[in-house]
């Protein structure tokens, strides 16, 4: 079991030795197809404005695909192809990093900020295995990568006020940068109080508090050789989830790792990146603000991971392979203990997860065949060993209760691979795209043990002896350009056999107090999941541009309800102003009304909205400074509304004005 | 890979075994190994040395360990037959308890058991006496004296009045250490026949309903109804408890015809049933 894990390191350490051969450079290869948000922080984007110094949830949130799951004002959960967290393969600079909350309540998204990242790859499907498995998708967050630009001393700073909340944003980022050597440190802090909904209405518990600071420097080694260390250190405090019975008082993270990077393109090894990381969290619930509850508890939870990639890419006449070795090592462990109301009473204790120890290796292949000057053939093919061990000997008994046949370990073979035909022309390009997919469980759907769910009001047991999920995917692009005008579709089709979801016992006792009963999870025979956009662009004139999108999806389970989490119809519509020095933007953004949603699995029928937002922002150029400008208003007509991604339907932010704020000193 | 870890097993094993035979020139030491002496009964010619784990009776299921001293060369003898009554002093009565036969040890040389449910106790943990009837190479003796019985912290024990308007006695034997994970829940059921005589009722059935009534007062599932185990004369079943605590063992004791003789269903306005067992861990 472990040699894998051995087998591994050894390759690992062996593409170190390789690549201490040949001294030439290369740039990168782009031709990967993905949706990629960058993470502007000090730059004008002029399509679907952000504000410069939003939260990553933010930013995420303007891909086409991408929904987020708000519990709060802070820490949301992403969702692509209306797929959440278990089954999205999220990863940090293709570092894998598993929150510590069992109530999903620090999405890994929450660890990082606008001033450690370059920018988010988000890929659907099969498309986004290259740093394990998945079956709605990949999301990559992505630090910048080497910055020997030879400039010297940079400074930023930026600064953010925002009126509904009260919300301060600053930041600060100073740059070395040589030739041979640079470093880059940043701090940002983050503080807001209760934000209001449409109409003044207070939520309450929806304050945050947070800073992040990182610490990234490299050296050049020698012509190609590069080393480079990253630390980023996030740690939040005084989180409210107005949609929770419980908040947060801590989650912390500490992320490290050490990177090797080698380049050159004379070779058929392209380029050779090592990397060997670290990464521990902690995360404690704590209920101590809120004045009336049924009984006080405590909930720490702790992730631990290490763990190696080492990734290379071949040029071969028209193959352009990349090769992605990786292999992770988590503990996971939550615990939970409550305060009985009679102090007589002695406290009741249980592992919620029971220290779980996961690991991970496996191999990834990707070939990009270009066939000629307008098609290519891409394949992707996954191959992991997985395994699950229950550290804690209560955590295998207390499962037992449950089901009797649980046993401490479990070993799964993963496979996934997907193949994709690109066409491009001038006036027309699409893609057709099929693949597979499985995944092994998360640690709460294995071993999760009485996990409240505030959505449904259940409490959740996990089941280790569930069937890997597997999904059958076919996806296809279609875009055409007729002038100033461009139409695209894009669409995805999942057909997912064991779909891994709760059910209900109705023969065991909820835990917690006023919930409706016991969910174990199990598998649905199977589930489909398709989502269709349709997305036009008009270019009015070279300064005005028109851009929407419509999106309809749905999901259905092999037991004929629907899926719960599934967006309705949804729509955008963003008109734009843009100048080198200015630009502007008037957006219409709304939700159908939630038709199908999924009383079965405790859902309810969230209301059509629609909600008009402004953003402005200027370049001002110094003789050697820059200041970059972004205000607006958000929900302008201060709307009261929720979404179906709002927990337990808590309103959304009302009417709001922003200023964002980067001063840059060269 | 396996041998590194043969090898310390090895010499573990070894040594130990090296260690065991030294054991074997003081026997009697040994015998009671773990156990703590909870008092002495004499009389002129022996002294009745009793011992359970903690050195204490207490209200309930009390496993008791049991040797005899010769008083004239401090041997303890390996031969005996052993019976014993305990006997609770009241104002205007006087009663016995349910208590097992006495038995020797199989593996020990000089070491009895016998095991002993006290319903109830003095607030001073006074009334209780014991004594104790033996036989040495044909000629009988009897040692008497009283004993402290400890009040549980929890309710382990419960002695009611069934519909059959006859008094029974429940008491919680096993688990003794309760783990979070399904425990073998062992409860001895025994009727009072007369004030001395508590004989064990067999073929009847506890249906069991825990629940945790520091927390809204919720149950725990796959727990399974007491059967009578004709093998050991108890009541055998399976108890799971999801997280540690104070635990409420809701109890209804059913006939050998299924009819109800004590106990009432769990409900929103009924929080315990009228006969219960208490567990905390």
């Amino acid at each position: 079991m472990k040699k894998f894990f051995i087998i591994g390191i050894s390759l690992f350490c062996s593409n170190i030795l390789l690549s201490q051969e040949n001294p030439f450079e290369t740039r990168k290869d782009t031709t990967l197809l993905q949706e990629t948000i960058v993470i502007a922080q000090r730059k004008l984007s002029n399509y679907r404005q952000e504000k410069t110094l939003s939260s990553i949830d933010a930013y995420l949130e303007k891909a086409n695909k991408v929904t987020m799951i708000k519990r709060g004002n802070y820490a949301w959960e992403p969702s692509l192809n209306n797929m959440t967290s278990d089954r999205l393969n999220v990863t940090i600079d293709g570092m894998q990093i598993f929150g510590a909350c069992t109530d999903k309540m620090d999405p890994i998204t929450s660890y990082v900020d606008v001033s450690n990242l370059e920018q988010a790859s988000i890929n659907s499907g099969q498309e986004g295995t290259e740093n394990g498995h998945c079956v709605g998708g990949g999301i990559d967050l992505q630090i910048a990568p080497s910055k020997f630009y030879n400039t010297g001393l940079k400074t930023n700073i930026d600064l953010g006020y925002e009126t509904n909340g009260n919300y301060k944003i600053a930041g600060l980022d100073v740059e070395y940068s040589g030739n041979k050597f640079y470093l880059n440190t940043d701090a940002i802090f983050r503080k807001s109080d209760n934000y209001d909904a449409g109409n003044k209405e207070e939520i309450l518990y929806s304050q945050f508090q947070k800073y992040n600071i990182s610490l990234q420097g490299g050296y050049n080694l020698a012509n190609n050789h590069i080393l480079e260390a990253n630390v980023i250190y996030d740690k939040a405090t005084d989180v409210g989830y107005p949609a929770l019975p419980m908040d947060v008082s801590l989650a912390e993270a500490l992320i490290t790792s050490v990177t090797h990077r080698y380049k050159n393109n004379s070779t058929t090894i392209k380029s050779l990146e090592s990397k060997l990381y670290f990464n521990t969290i902690t995360h404690i619930m704590d209920d101590s603000k809120r004045p009336d509850v049924p009984i006080r508890m405590d909930m720490p939870g702790w992730s631990d991971t290490y763990g190696f990639y080492s990734k290379s890419t071949l040029k071969e006449k028209k193959h352009h392979l990349l090769i992605n070795l990786n292999g992770f090592y988590n503990r996971s462990l939550a615990e939970m203990t409550m305060f009985p109301n009679d102090p007589n009473q002695p406290d009741m204790f249980m592992y919620t997860w029971p220290d779980i120890r996961t690991l991970y290796t496996g191999l990834y292949i990707n070939d990009n065949i270009v066939l000629n000057s307008k098609e290519s053939i891409s394949t992707t093919l996954r191959l992991g060993f997985h395994q699950n061990e229950i550290a804690k000997k209560e955590g295998v008994e207390s499962l037992q209760i449950f089901r009797p046949d649980v046993s401490d370990s479990k070993n799964r073979f993963l496979l996934s691979f997907s193949g994709e035909y690109k066409l491009k022309k001038n006036e027309f390009d699409a893609v057709l795209g099929i693949g597979y997919g499985e995944r092994a469980p998360s640690v709460s759907e294995g071993y999760g043990f009485f996990l409240f769910n505030s959505f449904d009001n259940y409490d959740y047991i996990g089941n280790p002896n569930l069937k890997n999920e597997k999904a059958l995917e076919c996806n296809a692009k279609v875009n055409f350009k007729f002038d100033a005008l461009k139409l695209g579709i894009t669409s995805s089709f999942f057909h997912i056999s064991n779909y891994i979801i709760g059910e209900i016992d109705p023969n065991a006792n909820s835990m917690t107090i006023g919930a409706n009963g016991v969910r174990l999870y199990e598998a649905l025979e199977h589930a489909s999941i398709f989502d269709v956009y349709l997305n036009t662009g008009y270019n009015i004139s070279k300064k005005v541009s028109f851009n929407s999108s419509i999106g309809y999806n749905y999901g259905m389970g092999s037991n004929k309800e629907n899926l719960p989490l599934i967006r309705p119809l949804s729509y955008l519509a963003e008109i734009n102003y843009n100048t080198q020095k200015f630009n502007a933007a008037l957006q219409l953004e709304g939700n159908g009304n939630q038709s199908e949603y999924s009383s079965f699995y405790g859902e309810d029928e969230t209301s059509a909205y629609t909600i008009l937002n402004l953003n402005l922002g200027n370049i001002i150029h110094f003789k050697n400074n820059k200041l970059v400008f972004k205000y607006g208003i958000e929900n302008i007509l201060d709307a009261n509304y929720s979404t179906y991604a709002d927990w337990n339907n808590i309103s959304r932010q009302g009417r709001n004005f922003y200023l964002n704020a980067s001063y840059i000193l060269f | 890979m396996k041998l590194k870890y043969i090898i310390p097993i090895l010499i573990i094993s070894l040594s130990t075994i090296g260690c065991s035979t030294d054991d074997n020139d003081t026997p009697i030491v040994d015998e009671i190994q773990n156990l703590v002496k909870i008092q002495e009964i004499k009389n002129s010619d022996h002294t009745i040395e009793l011992y359970n784990k903690t050195g204490k009776f207490t209200t309930g299921y009390n496993n008791v360990t049991i040797r005899i001293k010769d008083n004239t060369n401090d041997s303890y003898f390996e031969n005996l037959s052993i019976s014993w009554m305990p006997v609770m002093k009241m104002p205007a009565m006087q009663h016995s308890c349910p208590k097992s036969a006495i038995t020797k040890i199989t593996d020990k040389k000089t070491l009895y058991e016998g095991s002993v449910i006290y319903q109830m106790t003095n607030t001073n943990g006074s009334g209780w006496s014991l004594t104790f009837e033996y036989t040495i190479d044909n000629e009988d003796y009897t040692a008497t004296d009283t004993i402290s019985v400890i009040q549980s912290e929890k309710q382990n024990v419960a002695s009611f009045m069934g519909s059959d308007n006859k008094k029974y006695i429940v008491a919680l034997i096993e688990p003794k250490a309760p783990i979070i994970g399904i425990n073998d829940l062992i409860i001895g059921l025994y009727k009072m026949e007369n004030m001395m005589s508590f004989p064990v009722v067999q073929d009847y059935r506890i249906m069991l309903d825990p629940r945790m009534p520091g927390m809204g007062n919720h149950s725990s599932p796959n727990n399974t109804d007491l059967s009578y185990d004709t093998t050991d004369n108890i009541y055998h079943g399976d108890l799971s408890l999801t997280m540690t605590g104070y635990w409420v063992l809701n109890l209804k004791l059913m006939d050998s015809d299924d009819s109800l003789l004590k106990g009432e269903d769990v409900t929103e306005s009924n929080e315990r049933s009228s006969l219960y067992l208490e567990l905390e861990f």
